[in-house]
């Protein structure tokens, strides 16, 4: 966990991500990783063993009760006309983007 | 907009309260419409110097101000906030309005529908002015990380208002809305609160819906109210509170009436002080505040115990693993495909993903992201997000176990003053410690109230956070009027 970050875990991080960073940028993402991530290393001085991790506060107790699903019925959705006004391209039925396959 | 300000009552000295603004309203002596222009007005005076609002909606908040005029006419019955003018943080969707989230690659969006506790808001009879300014997806404790600018303290102009919700905050401290609502991650209702010397509510995990709010990280987002005091605050959250079908996550516990609950003495109550927000990194002026805030609960009747919260130390790495986690996952929609930003010229699907992200999300979004994607990826996913998880439940679990003997917690809400813009944008490890007394609160789920206590000699507000347990927003209502009565404020 004290493990440090390179360069190069950046580059595959941010491929992971969908992220393109100048190299500039994974420079200063770099050191300000590293940084966190030395300070996120005090976690180590806890012993965690047997603790469930807490995913949702809902299931603790008094908290407010966990999720409640509603009931599964059909209901109108918003128009597709609404929704295609907001897109970058479309021909009204899709958006449209660049070409995924070379044929 | 029909007629000038000098119409209505002016505000000299104390704004009028919500109670009192509504009760002039249904009374017909002010006129909604005239208010919300006096409103309006007042935010193109100060908007350019302090870029508190990002877009304003005035033809659909003239139109509720017609309503409720109408109404108030006919002698119908009024809604708890008839009339009263209020903001949106701009993560919140309304419909007609853009939605920003303070970041370049939303620019242009304009969703077709309102989230719950804006629609909520309006059901209760308010006027809603505009969207307000805050940093980029939520993200930050400054509001410096806005692509549209900071947002200016109205208290001391070269300083920030804090963040993420530094426009809601501000615009209530400059009296640009009667009351706003912000969202709340890590502490970005409480500590802008406590910079512009307004009060801010963190409700409950669950109370309010989250449909229609802009994700940041879904374990930890809440929407909350921002007013000029405590009542009207807990008015604000009687109205956006309650189970929604469409966040499954809302809790269906009733709501009880918040503001009658806030009108209940604290006398009685017993208050927990935590040794661990009072150590090393307090600033002195704050914690003069504070213990004087917390001399007058004595003096109110309350109980003042101390109390120890040790896993309070492991807080900040345990919240921006969680957050950031969630966040890479929640981020990954904005690609330029359905909605706001894309990039004008891509060959390929993928390089049009990789421009539109990179060309329409900030330094501190990426460098979240970044750190999500890498707590989540193979190899790291137990040392970091699964151990963040676990030590969330222990700090949870320690929460629970004071508030089996005290009723409320009460602490300082920022360990620093609001600091000079550019002061800390160097350095965002420095800008994360500093969200230390405010992330532990967002990880138990529990609720908590910003409420103004006093000030540094410099005259910059100071707040105290006072903390109650899962749905016991009323006791920490109950404590923060205390608080401000003995400020002679509220």
């Amino acid at each position: 966990m004290t493990a440090r970050v390179t360069v190069e875990d950046v580059e595959r991080v941010a491929e992971l991500a969908n992220l393109e960073l100048t190299p500039e940028e994974s420079g200063t993402m770099l050191h300000d990783l590293n940084a966190i991530l030395d300070h996120v290393a005090h976690l180590n001085e806890l012993d965690t063993t047997g603790v469930t991790p807490l995913a949702q506060v809902g299931e603790l107790s008094g908290a407010g009760g966990v999720s409640v699903l509603r009931s599964d019925e059909r209901r109108p959705s918003l128009d597709r006309s609404l929704v295609m006004q907001q897109a970058p391209e479309t021909d009204q039925a899709f958006f449209k983007v660049p070409k995924v396959i070379e044929r | 907009m029909q007629s000038d300000a000098t119409t209505t009552e002016s505000f000299v000295g104390r704004p009028k309260t919500l109670a009192e603004l509504r009760a002039a309203i249904a009374s017909g002596q002010t006129k909604s419409a005239d208010l919300a222009a006096e409103y309006y007005q007042r935010i193109e005076q100060k908007n350019p110097r302090l870029n508190v609002y990002l877009s304003l909606t005035k033809e659909r908040a003239l139109e509720q101000a017609a309503r409720v005029d109408a109404a108030a006419a006919k002698g119908d019955p009024l809604g708890p906030l008839a009339g009263i003018p209020v903001g949106i943080k701009d993560v919140l969707v309304m419909k007609g309005a853009p939605a920003t989230a303070g970041s370049k690659i939303l620019k242009g969006y304009q969703p077709p529908y309102d989230a719950t506790a804006v629609s909520r808001l309006e059901a209760a009879g308010a006027v809603l002015l505009g969207k307000l300014n805050c940093d980029e997806f939520a993200m930050g404790s400054s509001n410096e990380n806005s692509a549209y600018g900071p947002v200016r303290n109205p208290v001391a102009p070269d300083r920030v208002p804090g963040g993420s919700s530094g426009g809601s905050a501000a615009a209530v401290a400059a009296n640009m809305a009667v009351a706003t609502l912000g969202t709340d991650t890590g502490g970005s209702i409480r500590q802008p609160a406590s910079f512009c010397g307004v009060v801010g509510v963190l409700p409950t995990y669950g109370r309010v819906s989250r449909y229609g709010l802009i994700a940041f990280a879904s374990s930890l987002d809440r929407i909350g109210p921002f007013a000029a005091n405590v009542r009207d605050a807990a008015t604000l959250l009687g109205a956006i509170a309650g189970h929604d079908p469409s966040d499954a996550t809302s809790s269906p516990a009733p709501v009880p009436d918040y503001a009658a609950e806030s009108d209940k003495p604290a006398e009685g109550l017993r208050i927990g002080v935590p040794a661990e927000y009072f150590g090393e990194g307090l600033d002195p002026e704050v914690r003069a505040a504070i213990e004087s805030g917390i001399d007058s609960l004595r003096a109110a009747g309350c109980t003042i115990q101390p109390i120890s919260l040790p896993t309070t130390k492991y807080a900040i790495p345990t919240y921006y693993l969680v957050a950031t986690a969630e966040a890479s996952a929640n981020l990954a929609r904005f690609d330029g495909v359905r909605y706001g930003y894309r990039s004008p010229s891509s060959a390929t699907l993928s390089d049009m993903y990789r421009h539109s992200r990179d060309e329409g999300f900030g330094a501190e979004v990426k460098r979240r992201i970044l750190l999500g994607t890498y707590a989540l990826s193979a190899g790291y996913y137990d040392a970091y997000y699964l151990k963040a998880q676990q030590v969330r439940r222990l700090l949870a679990e320690e929460f629970l176990r004071a508030f089996a003997q005290v009723d409320a917690i009460v602490t300082p809400t920022s360990p620093i003053p609001p600091f000079k813009l550019g002061e800390k944008t160097g350095d965002p490890l420095a800008m994360y410690l500093a969200d230390i007394y405010t992330v532990t609160a967002s990880l138990a789920g529990i609720s908590g109230v910003s409420v103004p206590c006093g000030a540094t000699k410099a005259g910059l507000p100071v707040g105290m956070q006072v903390l109650a347990s899962h749905l016991q927003e009323g006791t920490a209502f109950r404590v923060a009027r205390a608080v401000e009565a003995a400020q002679g404020r509220g």
